[in-house]
């Protein structure tokens, strides 16, 4: 068969460009956070297409949610975005609680404490995911000690964390109506201190450090190379593509759930929402790596101000759980966004008034987000695409469910 | 003893006046004929002495220089590994090893006897003679290269009269290891690897080999040797400051050296996040550590050049004392340059592939050209190294690096990001 082909073809094309190559970038990969695969056309280092391929840390969440009832539902949303847990169970508490709502005669209210301490913990939590972003971002890039840094930081985040509820990673903490009791801190009491004055001793020795790590690499001139104008996505984009949260407002979209639909008690605080703006002297544009990386790095701050200003007014006093018998939602759908840190969870629930769902959907912003990545990438080099993929800050977790 | 030292003194090394390489073997000979004559010889019996076979014994002497000098260059990157784990934990608020031995020194021993031990893996689908060559090319040539460096005024190995040149030639060889590597893994992460340090190294020999150019017309010899017998009277007298050229061209060397040894921000060829380990991913075991070693072995290469060429190599600060010079003068500049380096590489992040190429062709190309011009001229002007020439070619390397100060911020963040193709 190939020497009849080989006799036949005796016209020699002039080929001007070189041959492609396919090579497969994951799942096990240092840099696709966790288990993307990529299947990348090259030409020499030109990335033809970059195509991502899903599902290897797929655990049917959505499915197993239909035979749970709704808080043992809790800890699988845990693994989804295993980064910010906590938002992740808020974010599902927030839809059942809304869901729960809509029935008059089974009305209740989540503790002002509860809501308190969720804010607190859930904008802590922010900043741990922003510092895993911004340590392995810069690990991506090429410079490996931001990535101890961000760890050693996170650390003494994780350990309050561990504090509230006993767990690292995986938490647990944020309940139907309010919040685990599992470790009990009872108002004004000495625990409760130690616990905000260990938050503030934190805050004000990390506070400076943002500052410190924007020296170490944000305004790094080969860091600013390698991702200023590189993977602009325009604001049409970022909306079509359904990019949502620091990925959106690094592409200059001014939008923020916990501000323009404020869910909770965040309406009570004073931050601002940062939002990307060109910097010609590092020769950024909105929308590129760089201003995507950068809203992270903003956001920590403006989580500290949050965390702050629940610091001055210090937790009220009262329960942490609201008076619930049974988590017995009535029969019909809700679906409700909230603002983790990568952007707008979403949960959909369609409830027959029994205590497992019918059908749970989450809507996640790492998935939206990645895939905008093929459109990003085409006619960039492999190391672009590795920036590219630690701008848009996937979780695998999230991704698949 | 003290003969043997005032023998060691006084090498019998003529510098050759032809171009070819004058391999100095005789003189070799003569050295270790020397060596048990009037060293071995009074100190046997007669009786022994009488029958002794000079000629056996003069190589078998020979062969044990060439032990000594086999077998403690491996020992340098165990320590620079050790060094480099140490320092890179002190950057990032670690303690580094610790467990194995006071300290964790044995740690990089540990290692090697846990490489030994591995599975010596070779794909089957690969070129199994040219896998199993690739790692012996890189680690023969990075030492080789050792062969050329005066580490001090008596401890070198062979006082070629084309000593630069031969470094320059050897260290180009290890491309053609890494290619093999790269090419007979049959992976294709371990080929763009190759490529990538092909076009690297290849790329960047050009602006090296430009800036040692300006130290040969300065020096008018190829002979290490020589370069540093002409940086005998102290610290100005030192290549990198004896024009304002030379201390640009030592710039452009160092900065050309990390990416011919592919270290931080030029460690695209390896780029861990990137292209998983590059040309070497395929590599296990015993093989590994080759690779392993000879980096480390080329680091510590590149900087004891640059501190030959530039530093005053094994000569001190003042003239006529012994600060920072000889032996361990030179150990410590080079193990400084060294420093440097992994201080680099645990600050800075990396380079794409056409910036680094930009970078070289657009940049330092051009102005390693310019220095050349510029050595000329200056080379007319002072014919003579004088107090004059040295004070203004200070004046001028200290107005510089104000004003570099002052601009290069800003004017480094205003260039403009190359676009993608």
């Amino acid at each position: 068969m190939e020497t009849t082909q080989q006799t036949e073809s005796k016209i020699i094309e002039l080929k001007p460009f070189a041959d492609e190559m396919v090579v497969n970038m994951g799942p096990q990969h240092p840099s696709t956070h966790g288990v993307l695969r990529l299947e990348l056309k090259l030409d020499g280092e030109v990335v033809r297409e970059a195509i991502p391929h899903i599902g290897y840390l797929h655990r049917c969440f959505e499915k197993h949610s239909e035979n749970l009832s709704y808080p043992q539902i809790i800890p699988f949303t845990d693994r989804m975005d295993y980064v910010a847990a906590m938002n992740q169970n808020w974010g599902f508490c927030l839809a059942v609680e809304k869901l729960m709502e809509t029935d008059e005669s089974r009305n209740f209210e989540v503790p002002e404490r509860a809501e308190y301490l969720r804010v607190l913990i859930c904008e802590l939590n922010r900043i741990a995911s922003h510092l895993l972003s911004f340590g392995t971002y810069g690990m991506d890039i090429g410079a490996f000690t931001p990535f101890l840094y961000a760890f050693r930081d996170r650390e003494r985040l994780l350990l309050l964390f561990e504090k509230v509820c006993g767990a690292r990673l995986t938490y647990n903490y944020i309940r139907i109506g309010g919040v685990s009791e599992i470790i009990p801190m009872e108002p004004g009491s000495i625990a409760e201190q130690n616990f905000l004055d260990e938050i503030e001793a934190f805050l004000d020795y990390f506070e400076p450090l943002i500052d410190e790590y924007n020296d170490l690499l944000t305004k790094n001139s080969i860091f600013a190379e390698r991702t200023t104008r590189v993977a602009v996505m325009s604001a049409e984009m970022a909306l079509s593509y359904g990019a949502t949260g620091p990925n959106l407002r690094g592409s200059g979209v001014d939008w923020d759930l916990r501000r323009d639909e404020p869910y909770s008690i965040y309406d009570r605080f004073d931050f601002d929402v940062p939002v990307a703006v060109d910097v010609p002297e590092l020769g950024s544009v909105v929308g590129d790596c760089w201003s995507r990386y950068k809203i992270r790095m903003d956001e920590m701050k403006e989580s500290v101000r949050i965390v702050r200003q629940i610091l001055a007014e210090g937790l009220p006093s009262g329960p942490v759980m609201a008076d619930l018998k049974a988590v017995r939602p009535p029969q019909g759908e809700i679906y409700f966004r909230s603002e983790a840190p990568r952007g707008e969870l979403g949960f959909y629930i369609v409830s027959d008034g029994t205590p497992k769902p019918v059908r749970l959907k989450g809507r996640s912003p790492c998935f939206s987000a990645l895939s905008a990545l093929q459109e990003l990438s085409r006619g960039l080099m492999v190391a672009d695409i590795i920036a590219i993929i630690g701008s848009i800050d996937i979780v695998m977790g999230e991704v698949d469910r | 003893m003290s003969d043997f030292r005032a023998m060691l003194a006084s090498p019998h090394f003529n510098v050759s006046e032809s171009f070819f390489p004058n391999i100095n073997l005789q003189d070799g000979l003569n050295w270790a004929e020397e060596f048990i004559q009037n060293v071995v010889l009074p100190r046997l019996p007669e009786a022994v002495a009488s029958h002794f076979p000079v000629e056996l014994g003069t190589v078998l002497v020979m062969f044990a220089c060439a032990g000594i000098f086999v077998g403690v260059f491996p020992l340098l990157p165990l320590v620079l590994v050790l060094a480099e784990r140490k320092v890179s934990a002190r950057f990032q608020n670690r303690t580094g090893p610790m467990r194995v031995g006071p300290w964790g020194v044995l740690q990089t021993l540990a290692d090697g006897v846990k490489l030994l031990f591995k599975e010596d893996y070779i794909p089957p689908q690969g070129d199994r003679f040219l896998f199993l060559l690739a790692p012996y090319v890189i680690f023969a040539c990075s030492f080789a290269v050792f062969a050329a460096i005066p580490f001090s005024q008596s401890i070198l190995v062979s006082d070629f009269n084309i000593g630069i040149f031969y470094i320059m030639a050897i260290s180009s060889v290890i491309v053609m290891g890494v290619i093999m590597a790269g090419w007979s893994s049959n992976s294709k992460w371990s080929l763009l690897g190759s490529l990538r340090s092909a076009a690297q190294i290849v790329s960047y020999e050009i602006p090296l080999g430009l800036s040692i150019l300006t130290i040969v017309m300065l020096v008018e010899s190829l002979s290490m040797s020589e370069i540093v017998a002409s940086q005998s009277n102290g610290i100005f007298s030192w290549l990198i400051f004896r024009t304002p050229f030379t201390f640009i061209a030592f710039f452009i060397f160092f900065i050309s050296s990390i990416a011919e040894v592919n270290r931080t921000p030029f460690d695209l060829p390896e780029a861990e996040s990137e292209i998983v380990a590059g040309f070497h991913t395929e590599y296990s075991g015993m093989r590994f550590a080759l690779f392993f070693i000879a980096e480390y072995a080329n680091m510590f290469a590149v900087s004891a050049i640059a501190v030959t060429l530039f530093l005053g190599g094994w000569e001190g600060v003042l003239p006529g004392y012994d600060i920072l010079g000889g032996f361990p003068g030179f150990v410590i500049k080079s193990l400084g340059l060294v420093f440097l380096m992994m201080w680099l590489r645990w600050t800075l992040p990396r380079l794409r592939v056409d910036q680094l190429m930009n970078l070289c062709w657009k940049y330092f190309i051009p102005i390693a050209f310019f220095n050349i011009l510029g050595t000329g001229i200056w080379g007319l002007i002072f014919p003579e190294d004088t107090l004059i020439s040295t004070s203004i070619s200070c004046a001028i390397i200290y107005i510089g690096l104000i004003a570099a100060y002052k601009v290069a911020g800003r004017t480094l963040a205003q260039r403009p990001a190359p676009q993608p193709s």
